[in-house]
């Protein structure tokens, strides 16, 4: 067995650092796009019939294969349709694609746990509908599903080295290129392990915060 | 203000029929309500009185019938006119439904604001104005959560109040108080069916308070009005065997 050898880890750095900076972006935008979406498949579900039938086959259909077949079917597939985009953009959106179909669930929960007297009291009040939902309604959910949101983020951070199959330059990509070039393999593994705790632990400790100030 | 001096009749349900499943709610039934008129419905339960306000409220449709408040239909009709329709109707609920997450003023100023567009100061004032009138004009900054029920019930008769309804509709308003809070609600609510021209169509079972603010009373048996008149009339002389043995029961 190998010595552990610190100059594998300093040689490795500035890759890593490009590799960070790219997890962190499929993160925070595949985050942003996983709730946004995420709400509009759950506010679907509480739509009419030809609503709400779409919406679910579609969600259905994305949670329940596996995020890297739809990698591979984004970035392979679409391009012979003419749908073309970097690897990057292509990664971003399957992961964000993919996280909202969980992160729907979560709003649906959120929303089916408001009283139905506050969907009456609103009707009462002839509050129109997307006032409803955006002062009434998503207020009250929200607040009690930031947890379980932020646990899905978590799972994210977790599932990025799956672009490495389409070609991202993600942490473990870079780590998986700096040790085919030196034979060392454990230190830039060693260092992409690390700094997922370093990310998902503060992380974990950002929710728990949110989780005392939102849901009382 | 009122130069019309021919009672105008404001609700209709002509022939309305409601089922829940195998359980005919509301079988075929017809009555009307003028304006300004404070109206009463009893019953046993189950006899369809609170199904009666929530078609109004449009909370649920009927099966069958037509349903006019003011001229206008709010069943059979298309959204647009049941928006329109809706906007006079005001109504309490029992379990109050305050909104939690917005302070006792913002409750009251929401719809006004953003229904009848008016501007938020001007909401505001007329908020303080009717929290005043329910006695709670220094709770305005508190949560709904803070307030004790009978207050939590005054704030939402104030927010159905500032929408300026042409009819209040209040559904069983005291039964998920405790005891000693009905009075405060109920005496707000007597002020108010003593000092404004709404109408009023009022479920409950404090037979005290429907004897003092009702002009009639309807006597509610298995989907049907089987009696109907003043309250003196139908308190103290009853002609139907079933609104006896009602009113032995509750009295």
């Amino acid at each position: 067995m190998n010595h552990w050898d610190w100059s594998a880890v300093t040689d490795f750095m500035p890759t890593f650092w490009d590799g960070l900076l790219v997890t962190l972006q499929v993160l925070v935008l595949g985050s942003l796009l996983s709730f946004t979406l995420g709400l509009v498949w759950a506010i679907g579900y509480r739509g009419p019939r030809w609503v709400r039938w779409p919406v679910n086959a579609v969600t259905e259909f994305i949670r329940n294969t596996p995020l890297l077949v739809q990698l591979f079917f984004f970035y392979f597939v679409l391009p012979e349709w003419g749908v073309q985009a970097s690897a990057l953009t292509t990664g971003t959106l399957a992961i964000g694609l993919h996280y909202s179909t969980y992160t729907a669930q979560v709003y649906r929960a959120g929303i089916d746990a408001v009283p139905a007297g506050q969907w009456e009291a609103a009707t009462a009040l002839s509050l129109p509908v997307p006032r409803t939902w955006f002062a009434v309604i998503l207020p009250q959910a929200i607040r009690r599903i930031v947890p379980a949101l932020g646990n899905y983020v978590i799972s994210m951070l977790k599932d990025t080295p799956l672009l490495m199959a389409i070609g991202v330059l993600e942490m473990l990509q870079q780590a998986r290129l700096a040790s085919a070039q030196t034979f060392q393999y454990a230190e830039p593994l060693t260092v992409v392990g690390v700094a997922f705790i370093l990310i998902a632990y503060p992380a974990s400790l950002l929710m728990r915060a949110l989780e005392r100030r939102l849901v009382r | 203000m009122s130069a019309d001096p021919t009672p105008h009749e404001l609700i209709r349900f002509d022939n309305v029929t409601k089922r829940f499943g195998d359980n005919t709610v509301l079988d075929n039934l017809c009555f009307s309500v003028e304006t300004g008129k404070h109206v009463t419905l009893i019953g046993p339960s189950g006899s369809g009185k609170t199904t009666i306000l929530r078609l109004l409220m449009t909370l649920v449709k009927p099966d069958e019938g037509v349903i006019s408040v003011n001229g206008g239909r709010l069943f059979p009709a298309d959204e647009k006119e049941v928006r329109e329709v809706r906007k006079n109707i005001g109504m309490v609920f029992q379990q109050f439904n305050l909104f939690p997450h917005m302070n006792v003023l913002r409750n009251v100023t929401e719809a006004p604001v953003r229904v009848l567009g008016m501007s938020k100061d001007e909401a505001a004032e007329r908020a303080k104005g009717l929290l005043d009138l329910v006695g709670l004009g220094d709770k305005q900054d508190m949560r709904p959560t803070q307030l004790s029920g009978g207050q939590q019930q005054r704030v939402a008769i104030a927010r159905a109040l500032a929408m300026r309804p042409q009819v209040l509709l209040l559904d069983e308003v005291t039964s998920a108080l405790d005891p000693e809070l009905v009075a405060g609600v109920l005496d707000v609510l007597r002020d108010i069916a003593r000092t404004t021209d709404i109408t009023m169509l009022c479920v409950t079972h404090e037979m005290n308070f429907a004897r003092d603010i009702s002009d009639d009373v309807l006597m509610f048996d298995a989907g049907r009005v089987i009696e109907s008149g003043s309250p003196e009339k139908i308190f103290s002389d009853p002609e139907h065997e079933r609104t006896r043995e009602f009113l032995g029961a509750v009295l």
